[in-house]
């Protein structure tokens, strides 16, 4: 009895005006969605620090004349840097032999290529991969430093681009939140006086605050739910069209890529946010319009 | 049944307070009018038992329980022993007479086949039957009225407070409804019932409070609506 009369007037408030309900959902969809491309943009940013945040060293390599107290002037500055783990010295011939073994299926290259050619080098472990532009500078124009390598510029431009496209999306996902909320206001609002009727009925013949208030908040949730699925259609399509398609394509498989993992484990947030958000602001708009 | 005790009670929009040092003793089974002139207080006194208001001063215990002392969530017990009539009647319109009265049970959560049971009785009651199907506007206003008056008595409360409730009628009809709450009080409920109808207060000679600028002038068993007349 009690269920079926919430549900009942909670489906008349839901079919009562329609276009507002429909905005109402697209709006949550649309920010939910912004919202779990920013949560699958970050996961993917740290699914690839992961895979090369071990690997990741920047590469000194000294020049060819280089001087015993000119080695120890570079390695003493290198271990002194607060941002560098470990400092590895690799000589010519151990360069020579990682050489042989990167490219033992490239005869030609090891036949052409002398050991003498090849140069030393230290081999920095960084704390934070991002920093390796201190190293860099610290170390660039020392007598001795032939040059100093650090990430590609490809996997800079990676995530750069999951950076920016982090924040954007979290910006929208934001404004659309926003959006959201204003618009849950005003439909539980002219709900809530479309119905001044019944509920002042309802307050006078003593119903409680669950018979009042119940099918508006269900209402918004049930807004919030649709939305929230809706969302997570929008972020499975994200992974495909932006992450499998795009990026995948632009990068090839360099890097390892989020799941349908990640994306599993953001939808339940998206759901969570959206039922609670749309609900809750139901529930604080009707204590200013239903108040008893 | 209801007892007022020095209850004063300002509105915050107005300097002047709607009921000033109140205090007013109702038992039960009693039937009472309540008379003054727009703004005297009537409403204010209802809205006080509902507890839609509080009092500023002073304490008011309706069916032995004393009102501030009752919690927010204890509220819609209260209402539940109280019914409400009102001038405008305050039906549904896109509901049926019988769907009317019903609403008022189902959203206290009354069960089903409680509903089916009593609603057609106090549909009988109040002299409807056989209009249980028919919507309000296809009613007259006396008709209307019987259908608030059912839905406020369904519950069968002890207390019966009406505003204004022959304010919308002509007389004839209004006679017809003061029958009808004459009745519903002999069966023990205690009715207030607002008004400024010197008529109907007249020819019904029950206790009237008077009502003068928020002041209680006078409290008369038997009386008639002012001297005056």
């Amino acid at each position: 009895m009690r269920l079926r009369f919430i549900l009942s007037e909670t489906w008349l408030g839901l079919t009562r005006n329609v276009s507002m309900l429909i905005a109402l959902i697209l709006t949550v969809t649309i920010s939910l969605a912004m919202l779990g491309g920013a949560l699958l943009a970050s996961k993917q940013i740290s699914t690839m620090k992961d895979f090369w945040f071990d690997k990741i060293q920047v590469s000194v390599f000294l020049s060819k004349g280089v001087t015993q107290p000119e080695r120890d002037a570079i390695s003493s500055e290198l271990n002194q840097l607060p941002q560098v783990k470990h400092v590895y010295y690799e000589s010519q011939a151990q360069a020579c032999a990682r050489f042989k073994q990167q490219f033992k299926d490239v005869k030609a290259l090891i036949d052409s290529t002398p050991c003498s050619a090849l140069p030393e080098s230290y081999r920095v472990q960084l704390k934070d991969p991002q920093k390796y532009l201190v190293v860099s500078s610290a170390v660039q124009n020392m007598p001795g430093v032939d040059e100093v390598q650090g990430r590609s510029k490809a996997l800079e431009r990676f995530f750069k681009l999951l950076n920016r496209g982090q924040r954007t999306a979290l910006v929208v996902a934001i404004i659309a939140l926003g959006a959201a909320v204003l618009l849950i206001l005003n439909t539980v609002r002219m709900s809530a006086l479309s119905r001044r009727r019944e509920t002042r009925i309802m307050r006078l013949v003593g119903a409680s605050d669950v018979y009042i208030q119940g099918p508006f908040v269900l209402e918004g949730a049930i807004a919030g739910l649709i939305g929230g699925i809706l969302g997570c259609v929008g972020v499975a399509i994200v992974k495909i069209v932006l992450i499998d398609g795009g990026v995948r394509a632009m990068f090839g498989n360099v890097v390892n890529y989020v799941g349908w993992g990640a994306v599993a484990s953001i939808a339940p947030i998206l759901l969570v946010v959206g039922v609670l958000l749309a609900g809750l602001t139901s529930l604080l708009t009707l204590q200013r319009y239903l108040r008893v | 049944m209801i007892r007022f005790q020095n209850v004063t009670k300002f509105y915050p929009t107005s300097a002047r307070a709607a009921l000033a040092d109140a205090s007013v003793e109702i038992e039960k089974g009693e039937f009472v009018f309540i008379v003054g002139q727009s703004g005297s207080g009537k409403s204010t006194f209802l809205r006080l038992v509902l507890k839609e208001e509080k009092p500023n001063e002073g304490a008011i215990w309706v069916a032995g329980k004393e009102l501030s002392r009752l919690s927010h969530w204890k509220v819609p017990h209260l209402r539940r022993q109280i019914g409400t009539v009102f001038q405008d009647f305050l039906l549904l319109p896109n509901k049926t007479v019988r769907e009317n009265v019903a609403f008022a049970l189902e959203v206290i959560g009354k069960p089903r086949h409680t509903i089916a049971k009593v609603v057609p009785e106090v549909l009988d009651l109040v002299g409807l039957a056989g209009k249980e199907d028919r919507m309000p506007n296809e009613l007259s206003g006396g008709e209307q009225q019987r259908v608030a008056i059912a839905r406020a008595f369904v519950n069968r409360p002890m207390i019966l407070l009406a505003d204004e409730p022959t304010g919308n009628l002509d007389p004839s009809t209004s006679v017809g409804i003061m029958r009808l709450l004459d009745r519903i009080n002999r069966t023990g409920t205690t009715v207030v019932m607002a008004t400024h109808d010197s008529h109907i207060v007249d020819s019904m000679r029950r206790r009237v409070i008077e009502l003068d600028n928020g002041h209680v002038t006078r409290d008369q068993s038997r009386g008639v609506y002012g001297y005056a007349r």
